[in-house]
């Protein structure tokens, strides 16, 4: 197409082009070769009967190998069940989280711990603790009137 | 060859009369409702401020997320469209010239207000705290989704009205390029009519016959994914809002010119062609929709920051060529040469400084697997706010300061408290927004009322920042009572302008000997139908996803 084009504006296009295509390289690669993948699990579940369904009917904390634990937590209007858990420093931890109502977020702020919880799915998300402390564990997606007290907490010692 | 037409200067009326046939009493009426809803907004956004930095507790009878609501729809939804669909009509009446009917253009502007006004009267009293994005299953009382999606059927008359001109003057100038302002407000709507499309579709075939209690459920997944449909094109029509003035009417306030007639319609060609088919970077974080999906938005969303690199670089052109026409010459001369004491020009260009962070705020979001560090947390707050916020809200209010003297006739009210509005909202908005990028970062969460946590060790770090937000915050609010104080004082003070500078809004034209356009830069019709093709390549394999998953139909219920 015949668009005059400033050399000055080409260059200033190139640039830009290269530094988006630069950002894109080492997203893909990311993605690609270490699995950066952000929460995409794809699993479906009845929300009404959350309670009844293996694994959610008996939520919280099972260790699965020497350093490894998996948790079930289901979110709720304003709460998360488990309230509390406790693992030992080093532990790889996967969470599973599904909304018993809602639309939910399950966050553990300065982690890589972060997921919206939509209802009719299950969330997964995994995270090695590596120092220890008293993690706060938050809803972050509006959920109703009494969301800034939906929170629970991650105890690593 | 370019045709753009400048509007003739006009006899200067005895008394302060409108002509209604010419569409000016409209675009009035739109800018007007536009400042009130801004005025409302933004005693909200100030309240909020204050509740998250804990100076106030809100009453039960007014709650924070009732407050917050109305804040998102009456900013995002409600100021913005106003003053677009004004904007808009005003530069296409202004470039074609010709006998016309306003009435389809007020039509629309009756039935988007019918819809603010039922969706607002159900947010006040209590009735749809579902904050600006209305998700599913938060259930809203029904006229609080009628009226909000009579907000968007009212800007469908907008859009038909302002094609009906551009195919009019294509009709009756054949070989002609249709006039550049006109152009890019039939681009800037015709992107629209096509992100609308989702929200329009959630609305009339799952959300209103659900909140009638018409059919028992709604597939959750898929209505979220059809409101971010719509929720990124949301954004780039805001911004394509500010870019027409941006091309077309700041240039008047320094004798500048058009940089490219070519270049400015290739740049809104590819924001209507990329703004739609990237919604998914909304919803990276969801359980239910494969990465695959996700990584292709990403995608795209890198394409369509390329027109804004061309604007960017279109407008500091049109800067240097101006000063170089003045002879003024070397960076901080023209800086300095530039009329930052004129609030029509300061508000612009304090708005395109504030996005130059903002827009690179946007990339960061896109990030894909980082966004797990930014997502619902108060960066995305900072975000828009130095966005829609700064760019968007700062150009459209000086371009106010010179679209009403020239649509009135009347001399702005108070000159000098208009430059001190603009210089108030760039430092206010500078604070508010840097604050809560430093708080997102830190892990601190959005859409919440108080971020202490009953004292957990792990909100500690977040409590000052939100008292520097709410300084920020409250410089804006000061700021947006100045702009009120001077959109009523013009009003009410009549004060008859000079009648040289009457009707002296010009558009900015390419200097002479510029190149030709070339036509297939003016063919909106094909770009319109490779924008909806892409929109369906984007969107085919997460919504066939959604509609093949077992979906389970949710009830909804009243949370708050």
């Amino acid at each position: 197409m015949p668009i005059h084009l400033h050399r000055a504006e080409r260059l200033w296009l190139i640039l830009g082009g290269a530094m988006l295509a630069i950002f894109f390289a080492v997203i893909v690669t990311a993605a690609v070769v270490e699995g950066f993948d952000p929460p995409s699990h794809v699993q479906s579940i009845d929300p009404a009967k959350v309670a009844q369904t293996p694994p959610f009917d008996h939520p919280g904390l099972r260790q699965i190998g020497a350093h490894e634990y998996e948790v079930y937590y289901i979110a709720r209007i304003f709460a998360f069940e488990p309230k509390k858990i406790t693992v030992p420093v080093g532990s790889k931890v996967t969470f599973y989280v599904t909304s018993a109502d809602v639309e939910h977020g399950f966050s553990i702020p300065q982690t890589g711990v972060n997921t919206m919880v939509t209802p009719g799915w299950v969330s997964t998300v995994s995270h090695t603790f590596k120092t220890a402390g008293t993690l706060l564990l938050i809803c972050n997606e509006y959920c109703g009137a009494s969301h800034q007290l939906m929170a629970a907490t991650v105890e690593v010692r | 060859m370019a045709q753009v037409i400048a509007p003739p200067a006009r006899v200067i009326p005895t008394r302060f009369e409108l002509s209604s046939a010419d569409g000016d009493l409209l675009v009035l009426t739109h800018i007007y409702t536009a400042t009130l809803v801004l005025g409302v907004g933004a005693l909200f956004g100030m309240l909020q401020g204050f509740s998250r930095a804990n100076w106030i507790v809100m009453p039960s009878w007014f709650d924070y997320y009732r407050m917050l609501t109305a804040h998102g729809v009456l900013m995002a939804l409600v100021f913005t469209t106003f003053f677009i669909t004004g904007l808009i009509t005003y530069v296409t009446y202004h470039s074609i010239k010709r006998e016309r009917s306003v009435r389809i253009g007020w039509i629309g502007y009756i039935v988007m207000l019918v819809g603010t006004t039922m969706a607002t009267i159900e947010i006040l009293a209590g009735n749809a705290t579902v904050l600006y994005t209305f998700y599913a299953p938060l259930k809203a009382d029904p006229l609080f989704y009628i009226g909000t999606t009579l907000l968007v059927v009212g800007t469908w008359f907008v859009a038909y009205d302002i094609l009906e001109n551009v195919v009019w003057f294509k009709r009756n100038n054949p070989g002609v390029l249709s006039p550049l302002p006109s152009f890019l407000g039939a681009a800037t709507m015709t992107m629209w009519v096509i992100a609308t499309i989702g929200v329009a579709t959630e609305m009339i075939f799952m959300l209103i016959p659900w909140s009638l209690g018409w059919v028992p459920g709604v597939d959750v997944s898929l209505s979220r994914m059809l409101f971010w449909y719509f929720g990124h094109p949301l954004v780039y029509f805001w911004i394509m809002g500010a870019y027409i003035i941006w091309y077309t009417i700041l240039p008047a306030t320094f004798k500048g010119s058009l940089f490219s007639d070519a270049l400015t319609r290739l740049a809104f060609i590819l924001l209507l062609v990329l703004s739609t088919p990237v919604g998914l970077h909304h919803q990276y974080l969801e359980p239910g929709i494969s990465a695959g999906w996700k990584l292709l938005h990403t995608t795209l969303t890198y394409g369509v920051v390329i027109p804004s690199f061309m604007t960017a670089f279109a407008l500091f052109a049109t800067f240097e060529i101006a000063a170089r026409k003045a002879g003024v010459r070397g960076f901080w001369n023209i800086v300095r040469w530039l009329p930052w004491k004129n609030p029509a020009f300061a508000g612009p260009a304090c708005a395109m400084l504030l996005f130059i962070p903002g827009g690179f705020g946007g990339i960061v979001n896109n990030s894909y697997s980082m966004d797990v560090l930014v997502h619902n947390t108060m960066w995305i707050v900072g975000h828009f706010h130095i966005t829609v916020g700064g760019p968007v809200a700062l150009t459209f209010i000086g371009a106010s300061y010179q679209l009403v003297p020239a649509l009135t006739g009347r001399k702005l009210f108070a000159p000098r408290l208009a430059l001190i509005q603009v210089y108030t909202w760039f430092v206010g908005m500078v604070i508010m927004s840097t604050a809560m990028h430093w708080a997102g970062l830190l892990g601190a969460p959005r859409r919440v009322s108080d971020v202490t946590y009953f004292g957990a060790q792990g909100a500690a770090s977040w409590h000052p920042y939100m008292i520097a937000a709410g300084i920020g915050g409250t410089l804006i609010a000061i700021s947006v009572l100045l702009f009120v104080i001077v959109a009523t004082g013009t009003f009410v003070a009549n004060r008859r302008e000079n009648p040289v500078q009457y009707g002296e809004l010009t558009f900015a034209v390419p200097e002479p000997g510029a190149a030709q356009t070339p036509r297939a830069l003016d063919q909106l019709g094909r770009w319109a139908v490779i924008s909806l093709v892409l929109a369906v390549l984007a969107y085919a394999g997460p919504v066939t996803q959604q509609l093949t998953a077992h979906a389970y139909p949710a009830v909804g219920m009243r949370t708050w």
